[in-house]
């Protein structure tokens, strides 16, 4: 029988990175992550952008359980994006939206 | 309980008082309690005492460093002797084959730092590591390299690092994870830290524990050991007089 999938939801605070795009910041974790693991690595990871905020640059990936080690360790690693200088910082982390949003506000 | 973390290498410019506030209130903001800044080895007290006054209304304790870049054995066993009473940790780049083992079994050397980027220049080998596990010195491993650096010199490494770690473990020498950088946007949270150091197979518990007990664990020695009363490891005067 197959397992039930795990996912982890991720709040991120990208420092400086106000006035970035949704696809901008996408594409640089997507990138972080193929630099480190490869295509096969970052194929599971199950990365998806849920949510994402340009004005006060934050959002929420959506990633595999398995996963979440890799991703945090490719965020890590991103000091730009698109030639700005830029910091990601994950705030919280949670298996639901519900409980991540809850985090957040406490 | 919560775990204090410590970074023993932020590359603040220390005449710069500004920068030093500003990068120490980072680390704090970032959950950081413990912070080494590198002093110049003819840094005096007051000196130190003056940055770390900045540091106690952020909250932080900031640890005094020095790094020492001796070209030969003795110049090493000369500058250790000049500095090892004035600061609380005292890291040694080794350049050189012959310091590196120098610095392994001399006891007052709390950590070994090799040159990022001259894969040749990295000792860390098997007897550097029995050398090390017979004295106190433990390894020292940046993360800045692996943020600034891509492609294939960063693969290489990783390849170093993690061959270090791995005879490092087997040899039982601690490891620490530091930042080693001078720019804000550079620094990470410790938890970020630990998955950095999840690159070189470093596992997850010993990560945690190289920003967080390893450097608390040679700060409190090294305190201990610089108090008035000091004698041996567990043993202080309490008191002195005749009657004692």
């Amino acid at each position: 029988m197959l397992k039930r999938v795990k996912r982890r939801y991720l709040a991120l605070e990208i420092e400086r990175g106000e006035g970035l795009g949704s696809r901008e910041f996408l594409d640089a974790v997507w990138g972080a992550v193929t630099r480190l693991y490869g295509e096969y690595g970052a194929s599971k990871t199950g990365l998806t952008l849920i949510d994402y905020d340009v004005e006060r640059g934050f959002g929420v990936v959506r990633v595999l359980l398995s996963a979440v080690p890799m991703v945090r360790a490719s965020l890590a690693s991103i000091t730009s994006i698109n030639g700005k200088p830029v910091a990601v910082h994950v705030v919280t982390i949670s298996g639901t939206l519900k409980a991540l949003h809850k985090s957040l506000k406490n | 309980m919560k775990r204090n973390f410590a970074d023993l290498h932020l590359c603040a410019d220390v005449r710069d008082s500004e920068c030093v506030l500003r990068m120490v209130k980072k680390a704090s903001r970032l959950g950081y309690r413990v912070v080494a800044v590198p002093f110049p080895s003819n840094a005096g007290a007051e000196m130190v005492e003056r940055v770390r006054g900045l540091c106690v209304d952020v909250g932080v304790d900031l640890v005094s460093r020095v790094d020492l870049k001796p070209r030969t054995p003795n110049e090493l066993l000369h500058r250790l002797r000049d500095v090892r009473r004035r600061f609380e940790v005292v890291v040694v780049v080794c350049e050189s084959k012959a310091v590196a083992r120098q610095a392994a079994k001399d006891r007052r050397v709390d950590l070994l730092c090799f040159p990022g980027l001259d894969f040749r220049g990295r000792f860390f080998d098997l007897a550097e590591a029995e050398l090390a596990s017979k004295g106190l010195a433990g390894l020292e491993v940046d993360v800045k390299p692996l943020l600034t650096l891509e492609g294939p010199v960063r693969v290489r490494l990783l390849s170093s690092l993690r061959r270090e770690v791995a005879v490092a473990g087997k040899f039982g020498v601690p490891v620490v994870v530091s930042s080693g950088v001078s720019d804000e946007l550079l620094m990470r949270k410790p938890r970020e830290m630990a998955s950095l150091a999840s690159l070189f197979d470093l596992p997850d518990a010993r990560a945690f524990e190289a920003v967080s007990r390893v450097p608390l664990g040679i700060v409190k020695r090294n305190r201990a050991k610089l108090r008035a009363g000091f004698v041996a490891p567990g043993i202080r005067v309490v008191r002195r007089g005749r009657d004692c």
